[in-house]
């Protein structure tokens, strides 16, 4: 390529003398002798070039090995959130529908069983995405519909940091308390199409609610992590917003690690305590009130298992989790008077999800709670057990075409109340949009 | 009580490890392998999946966060072959020296031009990455392209260290490039071999010996294949033959069996990286061993 360059150029430079007419031996001569001059001036400067040339090409090769082609020019969109979408919707078929009552509790308003036939679930958006870096930003809004009218629900609301000194990770905002392992988690990525009934009597389901969580992650080689939170105590199990906005609080220890290639686990030991003022449950339009202090203790252990670490074919995962509750102060039943009201409860369940083929998984769990009997001040109330001990036994059965989409079959033989009733839901979970991380 | 808390403190591992001057989390083995070759003892290399994991689906496990936790260095392939699980890791681990876009934080397909970059972005095409094929380690000479972006950043976060680096990195490339020379002489009998591959992982494996393609077992990536798929395979190669059917050692084997079986093929199962098979303990052994098997086809 050079050589060709310096040729035609070495070329224009003879032709164009030969245009001009030489007239004398003296003129050739003297022509002659300018050309060579040219030629080597030219042969330098080319050479000087060649090895510039060459020297900015070794300089690159070594800069940069081989730049990938940077295709994205500047876009204002370029720095939009990861958006994800999960959307779910069931069908649920009741042999008697015998109302969402656990004896024995009083319960809030996402404890149930949700209504037969066709329904749609909460469809969730979601947005996150680094803000800079040191914070984390996430928002989780949920759509639901209620007797006719969308609902918007701001689910989770949060920022975190991400490179704070002392291995100490701080949240803020609105978000799932760490105290359960289910309960930090959303319900779409749940094995079973609802949660044990520990979670729905006692969490509401989930504990979400607003204020600070800072997490300490040892320096063993042992996952081990210690954490607390301060909340505004807004939600269930808490209400009131006791405290000037701070009634809620809540201490953690989560251990895990890896037995062999094949097993991995992690055990977690929480605590909240929340000082609620006027908690409403049960009935929505008439409710119980409860005003005092609820200690809830929760244990829970999870143990996955792939061959060699490779869940593509065969994988379980086994889960449990045991719920002590101690609430004392004053009840008011709906239409009755404030009661003094000392009870406690405790909760348990245990599940198990295997993947048998790919894409293939099945499961069965089961749970249960008890119940301190009150007395007959509390007959006919919420908290009225009945002499029952209420438990559930479920199966599931879930294909999977990708990661992106389930389709689930569940049967609940459910012994929540003194009468037994059989429950079938099927139900689709898909998420569309940015690809989000898996927790373990 | 205090002898008791000092067992506590060594059962769980505080600190235990000698004290190597930088800490390497990498994960894939390939990366890790490298890691070794540049850093030698001045390393502490810990990697978090196996030649028998598939590095797309792995569980964020508790164990992770740890290691994390303590690396001066993340090296992954990047790409978003990771995406289903690293993320969550530096969220949780909180270590800020290893960040995106810090020096600690090491892509290696960012040194790599990468392939099959697909012009249309649908979850209907499968599990595809938008920015392509991340499987880069199948061919050696992105392995030279990586080692360099490597030994530099290696330097710079081990200032002290760096002469040692400089060494070590020359002596590899040295070695390495020998090795290229050798290994691209080997696999000239190879141009234009046809083969299956189940799974498009071989991308970079196929363009480098200039294999012919026939066919992917795999409908769409990351999709298992059903036996429609399989049967259709089988079809086609009634009519274009192939000499072998490729899976790496991760892969579930009964798709390659059952057409190996069926088309008169050898399957060969592939190490695609380090310690894939017993034969393959060191980057220089992968490729060895690579060569070794895909000639054993061709000569068969």
């Amino acid at each position: 390529m050079k050589y060709r360059f310096s040729m035609l150029l070495l070329g224009s430079m003879i032709c164009a003398p030969l245009g001009v007419r030489a007239e004398t031996a003296q003129d050739i001569q003297q022509l002659k002798q300018q050309l060579a001059d040219i030629q080597k001036n030219y042969q330098a400067q080319i050479k000087r070039l060649e090895s510039r040339i060459e020297e900015l090409e070794n300089q690159q090769r070594q800069e940069q090995p081989a730049p990938a082609p940077v295709a994205e020019q500047s876009r204002p969109n370029a720095f939009n959130p990861a958006i994800a979408l999960t959307l779910n919707a069931r069908y649920q078929s009741f042999r008697h529908d015998r109302g969402d009552d656990i004896p024995g509790f009083s319960t809030a308003g996402e404890a149930g069983n949700g209504s037969q036939g066709f329904s749609l679930g909460e469809s969730e958006l979601n947005f996150q995405s680094n803000i800079d870096d040191l914070l984390f930003g996430n928002l989780t809004l949920s759509l639901a519909d209620e007797d006719g009218s969308t609902s918007a629900e701001l689910e989770e609301a949060w920022i975190q940091t991400l490179a704070m000194p002392g291995d100490l990770t701080l949240k803020a905002g609105r978000f799932f308390s760490a105290i359960a392992y289910m309960n930090e988690r959303h319900s779409h990525t749940d094995d079973f199409a609802d949660r044990p009934l520990p979670y729905r009597a006692m969490l509401n389901g989930r504990y979400l609610d607003d204020g600070l969580q800072l997490r300490w992650l040892a320096p063993t080689d042992t996952f081990l992590e210690f954490g607390g939170e301060l909340l505004r105590g807004a939600q269930y199990p808490a209400g009131g917003s006791a405290h000037q906005g701070l009634g809620s609080w809540s201490l953690f220890a989560h251990a895990g690690g890896d037995v062999g290639l094949s097993n991995s686990w992690l055990a977690g030991l929480s605590y909240l305590s929340v000082d609620a003022r006027e908690r409403e449950s049960g009935d929505e339009d008439n409710p119980d009130l409860f005003s005092g202090n609820s200690d809830l203790v929760i244990a829970d252990l999870v143990w996955k298992w792939a061959p060699m670490g490779n869940p593509y074919r065969h994988n379980a995962v086994l889960q449990g989790g045991l719920f002590w509750r101690d609430e004392s102060g004053r009840f008011k039943p709906s239409a009755v008077d404030w009661l003094p009201y000392d009870g406690r409860q405790f909760g348990w369940y245990a599940q198990m999800a295997y993947q048998f083929r790919p894409n293939w998984r099945i499961g069965i769990r089961g749970s249960g709670l008890y119940a301190d009997d009150n007395g007959s001040r509390f007959d006919g109330t919420s908290l009225d057990t009945l002499g029952h001990d209420p438990w559930d036994v479920s199966l599931m059965v879930d294909w999977s075409h990708s990661e992106f989409s389930r389709l689930r079959l569940q049967y609940t033989h459910d012994e929540a109340q003194s009468l037994s009733d059989d429950r079938f839901i099927l139900q689709y979970i898909v998420s569309l949009g940015a690809h989000g991380a898996h927790q373990f | 009580m205090k002898k008791s808390s000092v067992l506590l403190f060594a059962l769980l591992g505080f600190n235990a490890s000698a004290h190597a001057d930088l800490n390497v989390f990498a994960c894939e083995p390939e990366w890790a392998a490298l890691s070794r070759e540049l850093g030698g003892d001045k390393l502490h290399v810990s990697v978090a999946t196996t030649a028998l994991q598939d590095p797309h689906h792995v569980q964020a496990r508790p164990s992770l966060i740890t290691r994390l936790r303590k690396a001066d260095l993340l090296i992954c392939t990047g790409a978003d072959l990771e995406i289903g699980w690293l993320p969550v890791l530096l969220r949780r681990a909180g270590n800020a020296r290893v960040q995106p876009g810090q020096p600690g934080y090491l892509e290696a397909a960012s040194a790599v031009p990468l392939r099959e970059r697909p012009a249309r972005l649908d979850r209907a095409q499968g599990d595809v990455h938008p920015q392509g094929n991340p499987h880069i380690q199948t061919d050696p000479h992105n392995i030279a392209r990586v080692a360099r972006v490597l030994s530099r950043r290696l330097m710079q976060l081990d200032g002290e260290n760096s002469a040692y680096y400089e060494q070590r990195s020359a002596r590899f490339m040295k070695r390495w490039k020998e090795a290229l020379a050798n290994w691209d002489r080997q696999g000239a009998a190879l141009k234009g071999m046809p083969v299956v591959v189940q799974h498009n992982g071989w991308t970079y494996l196929l363009h480098w010996l200039g294999l012919e393609r026939i066919a992917t077992l795999e409908p769409k990536p990351g999709v298992p294949p059903s036996s429609a798929d399989l049967t259709r395979v089988l079809a086609l190669l009634k009519q274009t033959p192939a000499r072998a059917v490729i899976r790496a050692a991760y892969q579930d084997g009964r798709p390659s069996a059952w057409l190996s079986e069926r088309a008169e093929i050898p399957e060969l199962v592939l190490p695609f990286t380090v310690g894939g098979d017993d034969q393959s303990g060191d980057l220089f052994q992968l490729y060895d061993r690579t060569l070794e098997l895909l000639l054993s086809a061709a000569g068969s």
